[in-house]
């Protein structure tokens, strides 16, 4: 889109920086109260009161232009290299006004880095309600740049930000702030005659930092490391000084500024809350219950609908075999392209409850209390507080978990974190649990409102977490690493969740799944139903002979059966049927027969695929009549030798670990290599967790078989 | 003193480091000398604590705490 004018969005974490983006653009994105949840770059677009168009890009949280993450360092790269794609025209600097010192800091910073500013005063009702009335004119008048008050979570002062957009100058008005010449005058002098800039700060945050920036030429980052050495550029306690001297500097310019009526105390809520949500004895217990509360919700919430849209697909296929004409184009239809479609839809409602209940606990501020609370513990097992998200994150996807892991400063505590997530039982996993504990656990209740078959659910989440905690913790004992991990970090106040963003998350969630998820389902169901359907020529037409001869003799005693032997022999010989037949020796003793060993083939492209392979692979076999669900179809599915149900409890419970523990997911090998820049440490994960799955399944049906 | 060897509810004043690298970071949230802080709780397990500074709540691990020096 073309674009008149490009903005950067910069702040701390929790200013409320995301739905300020959200209002201006209409873009929307997830938003959470967790400190670092913006972890991608985000873009969008704004019309501006004069018709112009504005690029908005929104950059990840920060204290400071100094990094403690790699999610952070993009600040400084965008902001400071000119050469960045992303590099604005115009900085709108959001500010938290209840707590105005710290983030003025961040606006000192990027104040002196010489791009037009605009402060923005986000939450200034809520400063209001504590009694901080901040004098906005002052403020301006001492910055030199347009300050505009403003709520995003009121939806106030958009159209007066809007219109300081408009009058923004395209050089910048700010007057000079605390002194950096000052701190180091030679290092600074000599930085700025080499990169010909006359930016005392610019000159100085790349002495500091000139390692982040990739478009400087290997002479630039010489030249610099040089002027260190020679003039004694002691990094950190430079950078303990200039934060010295901005406070200094903030304290003059806040003389005066803010009128605090309330009293001293503030947050009394937040504090009563706190007391009870991370005491000693109630603090894990109520966390216990609420994850107990989501996953009974998950399933029982979701049976109806999902008792639903499973009738209204196998009503559809039925329909569809009646009315169309039969033929191999009606049947790629119906039995590869719906029935892959019925088992992506299936899987909405568990999504969609699933990610409304953490969008509220991040909304509220609870999950950054959990990180609290589990600091101790995750800390034992070679993890970090902060890696909880990432972990609860992968309930949903490991996908986006393992990006949100960048947020993690310590090098080690973040690629262990990124080595387990995939162990956590993501949402790819829910249906191939729901449907196998359906079919071996009985839909019974205990005490009258405990659910087994969500206890079960529970239970297999209990023990993906625990492999992850004790895979988490051997590879503690494996990696090596010198650096320090931090765990400092805002508790934000707790809040009511915004019910429109949980509403927004459930369908974006569920909509990325359909989409992303379904593509890839949707191509592999129809492969499978071309393996499954086609064979070698010789062995195809072998079996079609034999049923028309069967056929042309009319044996009524085998006539009954005819079509679901014929089809059952088809599958047996189609490419598929090869394909699982092959890799059978290496599962039987998993308890798996060849028809789930094509599921598990597919499955390595996508967990989800699982259900959509059985789904095709029972919907060629035909199966009953009356057997339309992929359920009643597995349900009836008989060993060919033995005459017994295949999906006995010690199958369906190997089958269920070895999802759990196997990595079978090409966006998660793909995210950990982009995240990791190597093979090594996705090609580890690939091994380690395959080899898991292998060896628990194993043991799991030798003993209960 | 050390912030770290404070009890819940006890007040300090921030008076130096003895982690330099640390004490920018630990600056940058506010934490700055001169700032009166106090100890809002620990965790559950003991570690780490919530301390209340420049009117907001600040979670750091004891050690981290353990860098700044109060009176």
């Amino acid at each position: 889109m073309a674009s008149d004018l490009k903005i950067a969005l910069v702040g701390n974490p929790n200013t409320g920086k995301s739905t300020l983006f959200n209002l201006l653009t209409g873009l929307n994105q997830k938003i959470g109260n967790f400190p670092g949840i913006t972890v991608d770059k985000k873009t969008g677009y704004c019309k501006l009161p004069d018709g112009k168009q504005a690029t908005v890009i929104d950059l990840p949280g920060t204290y400071s232009l100094y990094p403690k993450s790699k999610d952070e360092s993009i600040v400084f790269q965008v902001l400071a290299d000119q050469k960045n794609p992303s590099h604005p025209d115009l900085i709108i600097l959001v500010a938290d006004a209840t707590n105005l010192r710290r983030n003025l800091l961040l606006y000192t910073q990027v104040a002196d880095l010489g791009l037009p500013v605009i402060l923005a005063l986000n939450m200034t009702d809520m400063a209001r309600k504590e009694g901080i009335e901040v004098d906005v004119d002052l403020l301006s008048e001492r910055l030199g740049v347009q300050v505009v008050a403003i709520s995003a979570r009121a939806n106030a002062g958009l159209d007066q930000l809007k219109l300081a957009i408009g009058n923004r100058t395209s050089v910048p008005t700010q007057v000079a702030g605390a002194d950096m010449h000052a701190l180091a005058p030679e290092a600074v002098s000599k930085a700025k005659s080499v990169l010909s800039s006359d930016r005392d700060y610019f000159a100085m945050q790349l002495l500091h930092q000139h390692q982040h920036l990739d478009t400087l030429t290997g002479e630039e980052h010489g030249k610099l490391e040089k002027i260190k050495t020679e003039t004694g550029f002691e990094s950190s306690k430079l950078q303990a000084a200039e934060t010295i001297a901005r406070y200094r500097y903030l304290s003059t310019v806040m003389t005066g500024l803010i009128k605090d009526t309330g009293a001293a105390r503030k947050f009394v809520f937040s504090d009563k809350l706190d007391a009870v949500l991370t005491n000693k004895f109630s603090g894990f217990l109520i966390f216990i219950l609420i994850l107990f509360f989501i996953f009974n919700s998950i399933f029982s919430w979701s049976s109806y609908p999902m008792e639903l849209i499973e009738g209204s697909f196998a009503w559809l296929t039925n329909y569809g075999h009646q009315h169309l004409p039969d033929g191999v184009l009606t049947n790629l239809f119906l039995d590869g392209i719906v029935a892959g479609l019925g088992g992506i839809v299936i899987f909405i409602p568990q999504i969609a409850i699933l990610f409304a209940f953490i969008s509220i606990l991040e909304d509220t501020g609870y999950m950054a209390r959990v990180t609290f609370m589990m600091d101790k513990i995750m800390r034992k097992f070679g993890l970090s507080g902060k890696s909880v998200v990432p972990m609860i994150g992968s309930l949903a996807c490991a996908v986006p978990s393992i990006m949100s892991a960048r947020n993690i400063e310590s090098w080690k505590d973040r690629i262990i974190t990124i080595m387990v997530a995939p162990l956590v039982s993501c949402s790819a996993r829910l249906p191939v649990y729901t449907l196998l504990i359906s079919l071996i656990i009985p839909n019974k209740h205990i005490f009258g409102f405990i659910n087994l078959q969500g206890l079960t659910l529970m239970g297999m989440y209990v023990i993906s977490i625990s492999a992850a905690i004790l895979v988490a913790f051997v590879m503690k004992l494996v990696i090596k690493a010198k650096e320090k991990s931090y765990f400092i970090m805002e508790l934000p106040v707790y809040r009511m969740p915004r019910w429109k963003n949980v509403l927004f998350t459930m369908y974006e969630k569920s909509k990325t799944f359909v989409f992303e998820a379904g593509k890839v389902i949707i191509a592999i169901s129809i492969v499978l139903w071309v393996l499954a359907t086609f064979g070698p020529p010789g062995r195809m037409d072998q079996v079609d002979q034999k049923y028309a001869r069967i056929e042309a003799a009319k044996d009524s005693l085998q006539i009954s059966t005819l079509e679901r032997d014929k089809a059952a022999e088809r599958l047996e010989n189609s490419y598929a049927g090869i394909l699982g037949q092959t890799i059978e020796p290496v599962i039987k003793p998993l308890g798996f027969d060849w028809k789930i060993g094509i599921a598990l083939i597919t499955s390595f492209a996508a967990r989800e695929a699982f259900v959509g392979t059985m789904a095709t692979i029972y919907s060629v076999e035909g199966g009953d009549a009356q057997a339309t669900t992929i359920r009643s179809k597995m349900l009836a599915a008989k060993d060919a030798n033995t005459g017994l149900p295949i999906f006995t409890f010690a199958t369906g419970f190997s089958l269920m670990l070895f999802y759990a523990f196997a990595m079978q997911c090409m966006s998660t090998v793909a995210v950990v290599f982009r995240e990791t820049k190597s093979w090594k440490w996705p090609m580890i994960q690939i091994v380690y967790m395959t080899g898991m799955a292998y060896i628990a399944s194993l043991i799991a049906y030798q003993l209960l078989k | 003193m050390k912030l770290s060897q404070l009890s819940q509810g006890e007040r300090g004043t921030i008076v130096a480091f003895t982690d330099l690298e640390m004490s920018v970071k630990l600056m940058e949230m506010g934490c700055l000398p001169g700032e009166v802080v106090e100890v809002e709780r620990f965790a559950p397990l003991g570690d780490p604590m919530a301390i209340r500074v420049a009117g907001y709540q600040l979670c750091l691990r004891k050690n981290e705490a353990s860098v700044i020096i109060i009176q």
